[in-house]
């Protein structure tokens, strides 16, 4: 599938999570590994064993591993510069997979805004270019930790619109939902132009962690690439998060913008 | 290790030079990987392929150093070379050939459009478990047909790293060609990535090779060109079904280089003539996803041969070679000058390029590249062509479309499905010789077809007065649905056997089609077919998954076909690319309007959106592939066993 984007939740002071993202590359390593590993030939047969016990003639069902981090970026408004990554990955085959998100800030040695997903994704039938996934979602930063059930769609909308919609619920009757869409725009095969949105909403305010209801998040930005590769590309760009009705006062009280435009530059990379 | 340099017996015509390995210009075999020293052997542009002739030929796998580009990779090579030796056997003989296994991994060898018994036909998993590490596999069998064939490894993607060559079968009796020389020129792709890379590169992106999509920058020339709203309602009408119509090819020049026999475009293969001479030129598409566009500008050829059978002479300017087919032509140079074979990849992202000269080192102007052709609706099975040209569709004497014109489809407006009318046949009979037993319908026809049928040639018997028989058992309905691996179902897909395909139509020369193939003897099996079976090709081009009629090799069941039993196949490419479809161990007869001279292929190239018809003599009892020639479409699913039992 094209390569998909998606964009960050706003900034946060947040307490280190980075011992569950390390586990989390860690695992999507070793799965990466194992991939490798198994698409290797198959092992050698003897002339006398019966028919049954041949490898079949094609492998048509390989275990790919893929790994994607479509934004890896420092963000500056001049004083302020944090480090984002937003990441997905996934290891399987074309109708099994296990899919990893992983995005966050770091800044001044404290990783914020850290959500981690792990999900099993599938292709819905009688649709070409959309996949369900269900799955688990780990919020960990310097607030309270969160899990959330989630259950969603990711795919190629008409017209090559990369669109992911998934929706979230805890305990306590916490609902949330986030939309992400993205698009690439080909200035030339290898230059370019890539806008992309991300909103989140929830149904129940969450102070500790400060959400507020409803419409809470919008990340946008538009970002140009370079290819060097296909699996590495340089960019520039522009990102604008903003915080809206009660986050943006959550936002504001614990000292944060609740409107932040930054340039951003960073690399996009695959594996 | 074995690998010594003085094993190579290479026929040099002409000087013979030796020339330290320099890059790109001396590409080739550099040494077998475990030798230590420097190579020393370099190859030139008038190394000739190592030719093995008799009865009895011993092959060996091993892995071998090659640069190519400037950067030394390993190869699959047999008898350490890239391509194989040229292996010439004679019609009649029995042959054996010891295939032994020096590489760390299990292998094959499949003779490409030979009738064998199915355990001798190289396909691991279905005629045999493959030749382990170290094993040696004799094949053994009676060669009954003659041509220009090749052979290659069906083991995962050992093809792609050079595990092919040429075959040639002289024929038992005297060749009714007339000719002074005889090249083979062997086309194919090579790329410094490992295979398994590439595969899951177009797993992950499906347009990883494709750095000629649409832009900005062309969206604003076709505008300027064909105004801002038609430029704009194309560019939606692609987008809406998230396809592009710059996806000609999967894998590109930006990771291949095109080889002739092995040579790159500045190592500059080069045949040898003398003015006024004719020379047999025999066309083999050993590529791994390459189709290409063979010409030598100044040199009308005249068709001869295809995939191994003779076909009354065309002469044309150009023609489209497939993956995996097969074209012999014959060219008579009149002027002592030197001429370029021009081999442009379908995309035109790369070329394979060679010479034929008087002399050696002469070389010629290497034409520019075409324009870059672009998909249309038509190739995507939205609507018929107007014009079909050099299709008699009158003398069509099966009516492929028109007996299958009544099966349900799930999806589709038929209207614009008009082929069927063009075929003048009456429904539910059709003409056929009274004098070929109906297979299987009384005592005496009962056992005919269950023995080879041997390749056309002068002597097959003719064909008696033709009768009206019962019409053949109409295909089964085939329940296609859009979906994860079926990114397109035509709507109307069309006969095009007389179009010559993107990027060659109205170019200004003469390019064969699929319909100017006559063959130049009947057919050996005059029988009708007694039943039709449609198959749809189909894929994710998104998700790169291919199959026939939607599923991939792992999730469908054989395909069977009845001992002595005479079917029609019927092709429909819903997908936006071209297949080259190839079915083992049987003939594909192309339904080409030809009559009883349809064309014997082993290979068919099925364009977008094209909907075609061949028949097949189910002769050759066991289990035979039958999948696209495309290798990573192969290997993605569009894949099936046809069970003869």
């Amino acid at each position: 599938m094209r390569g998909r984007a998606r964009v960050c939740a706003q900034a946060r002071p947040g307490r280190s999570a980075f011992a569950c993202l390390a586990i989390l590359l860690a695992a999507i390593a070793t799965a990466v590994g194992a991939a490798r590993a198994q698409t290797a030939p198959p092992t050698p047969q003897s002339g006398s064993q019966p028919a049954s016990s041949w490898n079949p003639p094609v492998m048509d069902d390989p275990i790919i591993a893929h790994i994607l981090f479509d934004q890896l970026e420092g963000r500056t408004n001049g004083p302020d510069t944090e480090l984002r990554w937003d990441g997905q990955g996934w290891i399987g085959t074309d109708w099994n997979k296990l899919w990893f998100k992983s995005e966050g800030f770091f800044e001044r040695g404290r990783m914020t805004d850290g959500i981690q997903e792990m999900l099993y994704d599938r292709p819905i039938p009688f649709l070409r270019y959309f996949d369900w996934q269900a799955g688990l979602r780990y919020d960990g930063d310097s607030g309270p930790p969160r899990y959330w059930g989630a259950l969603g769609i990711e795919g190629l909308a008409p017209e090559f619109f990369d669109f992911e919609a998934t929706l979230y619920a805890r305990d306590a009757g916490h609902f949330a939902a986030r939309v992400v869409g993205s698009y690439d725009i080909l200035i030339t095969n290898r230059l370019i132009a890539q806008p992309e949105a991300e909103m989140l909403f929830y149904t129940k305010a969450d102070p500790a962690r400060a959400v507020g209801t409803g419409f809470s998040e919008l990340d946008a930005g538009l970002r140009i690439r370079y290819e060097i590769s296909r699996k590495f590309a340089p960019y520039l760009g522009f990102a604008y998060t903003g915080a809206f009705g009660e986050t943006a006062d959550f936002t504001r009280n614990e000292g944060g913008l609740a409107v932040d435009p930054r340039f951003v530059f960073g690399t996009r990379v695959w594996y | 290790m074995r690998y010594e340099n003085s094993a190579f017996s290479f026929k040099r015509a002409g000087l013979t030079r030796r020339r330290f390995v320099q890059g790109m210009v001396a590409a080739g075999v550099v040494a077998a990987v475990d030798l230590r020293s420097w190579p020393v052997l370099a190859l030139d542009s008038l190394r000739q392929q190592e030719i093995l002739r008799g009865k009895h030929f011993e092959l060996t796998l091993e892995e071998v150093a090659v640069n190519y580009t400037g950067r030394r990779r390993i190869a699959t090579a047999v008898n350490g070379s890239v391509p194989g030796p040229e292996l010439h056997w004679r019609e009649g003989d029995t042959v054996t050939i010891a295939v032994t296994n020096r590489l760390r991994e299990p292998t094959s060898i499949h003779w490409h459009g030979v009738r064998v018994p199915a355990a001798m036909d190289g396909v691991p998993g279905l005629s045999f478990p493959g030749i382990a590490p170290g094993e040696t596999f004799v094949y053994r069998f009676p060669v009954l047909q003659h041509g220009t064939y090749w052979y290659h490894s069906h083991s995962r993607f050992q093809e792609q790293t050079g595990h092919y060559g040429p075959l040639i079968i002289e024929p038992a009796g005297a060749d009714p060609l007339q000719y002074d020389r005889d090249y083979v020129v062997l086309l194919s792709d090579w790329t410094d990535e490992n295979p398994e890379t590439v595969f899951a590169n177009l797993k992950q992106q499906s347009d990883y090779y494709n750095f000629h999509q649409p832009t900005v920058g062309t969206f604003i020339s076709d505008a300027r060109k064909s105004g801002f709203r038609p430029t704009l309602a194309e560019r939606l009408r692609w987008g809406a079904m998230n396809m592009s119509p710059a996806d000609i090819l999967d894998v590109s020049g930006a990771t291949y280089t095109y080889l002739m026999n092995g040579a790159t475009p500045a190592a500059n293969w080069t045949g040898l003539f003398h003015a006024g001479e004719r020379v047999r030129l025999r066309f083999i598409n050993g590529s791994s996803m390459s189709i290409f566009d063979v010409r030598i500008p100044g040199l009308p050829m005249t068709v001869v041969q295809a995939d191994g059978n003779d076909v009354d002479p065309v002469t044309i300017d150009e023609f489209r070679i497939s993956v995996a087919e097969t074209y012999d032509v014959i060219v008579a140079p009149q002027a002592a000058r030197a001429y370029t074979i021009f081999v442009q990849a379908e995309d035109r992202t790369g070329f394979a390029r060679g010479t034929l000269a008087p002399a050696p080192g002469m070389t010629a102007p290497i034409p520019p590249m075409d324009p870059r052709p672009r998909l249309t609706m038509v190739d995507m099975g939205m609507g018929a062509m107007n014009s079909t040209p050099g299709m008699k569709m009158e003398d069509h004497t099966a009516p492929a479309a028109a007996s299958s014109m009544n099966m349900p489809r799930m999806i589709g407006d038929m209207a614009g499905m008009d082929m069927g009318e063009s075929l003048r046949s009456e429904p539910g009979s059709m003409r056929a010789p009274a004098a070929s037993p109906n297979g299987g319908q009384n005592g005496a026809g009962r056992d005919f077809g269950a023995t080879p049928f041997p390749q056309p040639n002068p002597n097959t018997p003719l064909a008696g007065a033709p009768a009206i028989v019962a019409a053949p058992q109409p295909p089964e309905p085939i329940a296609l649905r859009l979906g994860p691996e079926v990114d397109n179902v035509a709507q109307s897909p069309s006969e095009r056997l007389g179009d010559p395909g993107i990027g060659l139509r109205d170019n200004g020369r003469r390019v064969l089609t699929y319909a100017d193939l006559r063959a130049r003897y009947r057919g050996a099996d005059p029988r009708p077919p007694e039943r039709e079976i449609e198959l749809h090709l189909t894929g994710n081009m998104e998700r790169f998954i291919w199959g026939f009629n939607g599923r991939k090799f792992s999730e469908a069941e054989p395909l069977r076909l009845r001992l002595g039993e005479r079917v029609r196949i019927i092709l429909v490419n819903d997908t936006m690319m071209a297949h080259p479809i190839h079915l083992h161990g049987l003939w594909s007869e192309l339904e080409n309007g030809h009559g009883d001279r349809r064309p014997y292929k082993h290979t068919i190239n099925v364009k977008p959106g094209e909907r075609l018809s061949y028949l097949v003599s189910a002769d050759t009892p066991g289990r035979w592939a039958y999948h696209c020639h495309l290798l990573y479409h192969m290997e993605s699913g569009m894949f099936r066993e046809v069970v003869v039992a």
